[in-house]
């Protein structure tokens, strides 16, 4: 790329709230300066331009749930030279993965009109289950300031710094009391990344997970644990079918307890 | 040849800019003459109301925020209401209030983002705020700051702006501390001042000349401007409890959209929720600044040009912040920051304001409190069909502008309605079939 040029930086949205890329709007005090130091080539919830691929980086909100965005997102993988998925859609499907767990045909004729005009496949998946990702960042919805160190990072060549160690590193290194040690209260804190910023057990509420599954995490560990502490399996299932239900390891240990 | 002999012309958006969500408008004339018009909804549905099925009571707040991340708290504050209200809960004074002011930072957020960064645009004839910053840099960086202090309201009291995570089904899981609360008193008061400047601004703005005779349906309270209590009502005489919606209201699926249309049982049709509905009908229930400031902007007690939106959003705005400011005020810690539920069987509605219009909630609960059904109806899909009606009179009123400005035409009127179409796609349980 010509020293001169300003990378090109383009925001898709798939299946999702938009709440991933309003975050990027919500850097009130930067947001001036990060459209200064980049050209916005696509960001079709700010503005109607629309400049012509390639990107230099393309940020990826929502879960492919339609075959019309799997064949949409290829096209903009091969149009971009780092690809990021920001938020639980991208990353791990979202809350409509929950679908996943059931029979959506049952629900469609079940719940609409004319089924006919419904185009939808029968799951909601990550981005990374279509095509390669380049970095992916966690949440639901994704930090704000997590996003302009990634993009920073990003157009900066270089690797973003986000911590992959789970939320109860976050809570001892704020000096927040454990939810569940001293009330007991059922928390994913020990499986779930770091990155909101300390939030629910700041708010004496267990965490619910909304950052997907930290690395290695023992989820059978914590499930046994839950039980323990006299939650159901049935809301032990639940517990880990929210926001990132189709990770990994929550999609697995959901499924080890019974959800009737 | 003028423009509007030409036999046959399409103007069509692929891909909306500007609005929460996946949009497109396809317009057709033949011979002058407007044979089809359609704003097209094709963000894929995502099945809520289905997945909610057998998720405990308490997970509906939570869940439901994720239909939207510019208005959470519209689906956190309906979707609690409904399970208050099937549950028996009586939150009291307190946690009203306190609910109320973080839909106040919810209503300034949205608004202002709304406002500056995505419908003033059209009316300075440019394609986005960026290009606003670079002639008029002050306007956008007053939008920025008074947005961030919508955002604000809703991190002290709900942890953060986007999915807040201290709400609950009866109220929140910790009372905000005072001194926070407090912290916001001194920003809100220059807010106020801000926004104030905010309603001149756009009220010497240019406005396309269309209006049209509404009906307008809001949520009503005699003692403040609506926004999460009152009773359901419309300039045609409509008067009934939140609970009575279904029988007066209904939804129509179409081919060519993922949501579903708005229309009265009646037989009356489409009308309009949003703020030209809320302030037609709640005129009286501003505070004296915010309907100085309206009468001051040009605004007559009901406002029936549906470009002047961005003018009365600029007052709710202003609105907002005042009662924002009061609430901090008198802001006093929560000494129970939830009561304490027995969960059971039931059935419970909710309705609020949204910022951009009524969102109605309706649960059904098992003897465990889990949901057996749920129907949630958006306020996108409320004026969809009165988006289209528009359309076609705004695109009848300007046949002879070229393609070009004709589709900026089109695109603005659908902005006026600060369309949220990530919240309007969703799935009912509802069929309605239609011969």
């Amino acid at each position: 790329m010509a020293a001169s040029r300003k990378p090109k930086l383009a925001v898709w949205k798939f299946s999702s709230c938009d709440g991933c890329q309003l975050s990027l709007l919500d850097c009130e005090d930067e947001l001036l300066e990060v459209a200064g130091a980049v050209e916005i080539a696509y960001f079709l919830e700010a503005t109607r331009v629309e400049i012509k691929g390639p990107y230099d980086v393309s940020l990826v909100e929502g879960s492919i749930t339609t075959p019309h965005d799997a064949a949409r997102i290829r096209k903009i993988r091969d149009q971009s030279k780092m690809l990021v998925t920001i938020g639980a859609c991208a990353t791990a499907g979202g809350i409509q993965a929950l679908k996943n767990f059931r029979d959506v045909d049952g629900f469609i004729k079940a719940v609409y009109a004319h089924p006919a005009y419904i185009d939808t496949l029968a799951t909601s998946t990550a981005i990374q289950d279509h095509v390669a990702v380049d970095f992916e960042l966690r949440g639901c919805p994704v930090n704000k300031h997590q996003l302009l160190e990634v993009l920073n990072a990003t157009l900066n060549r270089r690797k973003p710094v986000i911590p992959a160690h789970s939320q109860c590193v976050e809570c001892k290194m704020a000096g927040t009391v454990c939810v569940t040690v001293a009330h007991g209260t059922p928390c994913l804190g020990p499986v779930t990344q770091a990155g909101c910023g300390n939030l629910c057990p700041g708010f004496a509420r267990g965490c619910y997970g909304c950052f997907g599954p930290k690395e290695n995490p023992n989820t059978a560990s914590l499930a046994k644990h839950m039980a323990e502490l006299g939650v159901s399996s049935r809301d032990i299932a639940q517990a880990f079918r929210s926001f990132n239900a189709n990770a990994e390891a929550f999609r697995k240990e959901g499924d080890a307890h019974d959800d009737r | 040849m003028t423009i509007a002999e030409t036999a046959s012309r399409t103007i069509k958006v692929d891909a909306l800019a500007r609005v929460e969500g996946e949009g497109a408008l396809t317009v057709r004339v033949k011979d002058g003459v407007i044979t089809d018009v359609k704003f097209r909804i094709f963000e894929p549905p995502r099945f809520f109301e289905a997945l909610l099925k057998g998720r405990p009571y308490g997970d509906a707040p939570d869940i439901t925020s994720r239909i939207c991340g510019i208005c959470p708290v519209a689906y956190i504050a309906g979707a609690s209401q409904a399970m208050e209200d099937a549950l028996g809960v009586d939150i009291g004074e307190g946690i009203r209030k306190l609910r109320r002011l973080m839909y106040c930072g919810e209503w300034v957020e949205s608004h202002v983002l709304h406002a500056y960064l995505l419908h003033a645009p059209d009316f300075l004839g440019m394609e986005d705020a960026l290009q606003i910053a670079k002639v008029h840099p002050e306007l956008v960086e007053r939008g920025l700051q008074l947005k961030k202090l919508g955002n604000r309201i809703l991190e002290v009291i709900g942890g953060r702006a986007i999915h807040p995570v201290n709400t609950k089904v009866g109220g929140f899981y910790k009372s905000p501390r005072k001194a926070e609360v407090r912290e916001l008193i001194e920003p809100l008061k220059r807010a106020v001042d801000e926004s104030l400047a905010t309603v001149k601004v756009f009220a010497g703005l240019e406005f396309p000349d269309y209006e049209h005779d509404y009906t307008f349906v809001a949520l009503h309270h005699d003692e403040d401007y609506a926004i999460e209590r009152g009773r359901l009502i419309s300039n045609r005489g409509l008067d009934i409890p939140v609970a009575a919606f279904e029988e007066h209201f209904d939804e129509e699926h179409v081919r060519h959209s993922n949501a579903l249309h708005g229309v009265m049982t009646d037989g009356s049709g489409p009308y309009m929720v949003g703020p030209l509905a809320r302030y037609a009908l709640n005129h009286a229930q501003l505070s004296p600044l915010a309907r100085q400031a309206a009468y001051d902007a040009g605004l007559g007690p009901v406002e029936r040009n549906p470009f002047k939106s961005i003018v009365v959003r600029a007052v709710e705005t202003l609105y907002a912040f005042e009662e924002a400011l009061k609430l901090a005020e008198s802001y006093e810690e929560l000494a129970v920051p939830a009561p304490p539920i027995t969960p059971g069987a039931g059935r419970g509605h909710g309705c609020t304001e949204a910022p951009r219009g009524l969102c109605w909630h309706r649960y059904d609960l098992d003897g465990e409190g889990r949901i057996t059904h749920a129907r949630i109806v958006p306020p996108t899909a409320q004026n969809q069909k009165q988006i289209e009606r528009d359309l076609w009179g705004v695109v009848q009123a300007n046949l002879h502008l070229p393609d070009e400005q004709l589709k900026w035409r089109c695109e603005q009127a659908i902005r006026n309605y600060d369309p949220c179409i990530s919240c309007a796609t969703h799935f009912l349980t509802l069929t309605v079939e239609r011969a």
